[in-house]
């Protein structure tokens, strides 16, 4: 909370903290990312394990949600194809605003393994909701996850209300090179007139 | 019911008494199966279900295949390509070779009771091809039906609800038959591999 400050004592001594609106709401979000449970594929196997004790999302206040309605943040982990685009776009119209979005991996990123021979992959979720966070990988370690958390929680700390965000997403560097799968010319993007 | 377990022919001399049509057939790995026309094939499941000899319970696998073959050249390896040379493009492929009737429904059945198994084909033909639907005797063919139909387009007669079940509803096309086409677009998004075949992947003119 960049503007919050502390004055010792008014007349009865009591502590009192300032900030503005928007640094107290953002502390409150960027602490309590719900997250959906939503695993399409191998992918969904390293989101359990970011879950699980070793790694354990929980201490950044991340705890997986069943249902979209309780959730601020979807994380798309695993393969998408088109038949799975529909339900996927679907859970995250059912989510309450502001509501964030990370691609885990190449086959959300850009359709991974699938990209160039595949009839049914769907080449990057981004083209049907707007990406916060991409992690490259496949599959992403958790660490790289954690990364990309810690990165969207830079981005929820910036949300300024009216729904003012990033624009840009953010595009997570891995520490080993991120597998090229096929040649899908992985271009960031937002889909129009979304989010 | 005691165990009996019976081999492929005598579980065929059992079927062949109602069944004249259906023939004794063995494949490269001498594996042998039933062949077995489409017509009246209900009448053969339930028989195989319901004599006590042979007392096929349960239906393990139900899946489609495709035996039109390609007309592909013999494999060559590819020499690498050189550093800064502009890519190949894969050469089109031949067209497929179809083959009379070119669709089949193998049907794998193992009877718990006396433990042996039998393999069925049922040879579909490729345009409008039906099979008499088996969900009223192995109640979980009703999913491996709808999954036929989707990817192969095989069509089930008496189905109670012969849907799409793997592609989106709306979906053109039944993508594991080998002429296949892939589509141009699919709900605004353009495809990869538009207007191409499986054949003009990543194996064309190196077919093994
Ligand atoms: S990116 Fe790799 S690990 Fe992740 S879902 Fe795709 S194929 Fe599986």
């Amino acid at each position: 909370m960049a503007e919050c400050g502390s004055k010792a004592g008014n007349r009865d001594g009591e502590q009192l903290a300032l900030t503005c609106v928007d640094d107290f709401l953002n502390w409150g979000k960027e602490n309590s990312l719900f997250y959906l449970l939503f695993a399409t594929a191998c992918c969904g196997i390293e989101l359990m394990q970011t879950g699980g004790p070793r790694f354990d999302t929980d201490r950044l206040g991340m705890i997986p949600r069943p249902t979209p309605r309780q959730a601020d943040l979807m994380i798309l982990a695993g393969t998408i194809t088109h038949k799975m685009a529909s339900r996927a776009h679907l859970l995250w119209k059912q989510m309450a605003e502001p509501r964030w979005v990370v691609s885990m991996g190449s086959c959300a990123n850009a359709g991974g393994p699938f990209s160039k021979y595949s009839y049914s992959v769907l080449n990057g979720m981004d083209k049907f909701l707007p990406v916060d966070v991409y992690i490259p990988g496949c599959p992403p370690r958790p660490e790289a996850l954690i990364d990309g958390c810690m990165a969207l929680r830079e981005r929820v700390r910036r949300f300024r209300a009216l729904g003012i965000r990033d624009r840009d997403p953010v595009v997570i560097a891995s520490a080993s090179p991120a597998p090229v799968c096929g040649d899908q010319g992985f271009k960031p993007q937002r889909p129009e007139g979304q989010g | 019911m005691s165990r009996q377990p019976l081999d492929a022919a005598q579980i065929h001399a059992l079927v062949v008494e109602r069944f004249p049509a259906v023939t004794l057939e063995r494949s490269e790995n001498a594996q042998p199966w039933l062949k077995a026309p489409a017509d009246g094939f209900l009448d053969l499941a339930r028989f195989l279900k319901d004599d006590p000899r042979l007392a096929y319970d349960s239906l393990m696998c139900l899946s489609g295949v495709d035996l039109a073959t390609f007309n592909l050249p013999p494999a060559k390896p590819v020499p690498p390509p050189k550093p800064g040379a502009a890519p190949v493009p894969p050469k089109p492929a031949e067209p497929i070779k179809p083959v009379e009737p070119s669709l089949a429904c193998v049907y794998l059945l193992h009877s718990l009771v006396h433990r042996h198994r039998l393999m069925v084909k049922v040879l579909v033909d490729r345009n409008a091809g039906v099979v008499p639907s088996v969900e009223s005797v192995w109640g979980v063919a009703g999913y491996f039906e709808r999954e036929i139909f989707d990817l192969l387009g095989v069509g089930f007669a008496g189905h109670h609800d012969l849907r799409r079940i793997m592609t989106p509803e709306d979906w053109t096309g039944h993508p594991l038959r080998k002429d296949y086409v892939y589509p141009t677009r699919y709900n605004g998004v353009e495809l990869r591999r538009a207007g191409q075949r499986f054949e003009d992947g990543p194996y064309a003119g190196n077919a093994p």
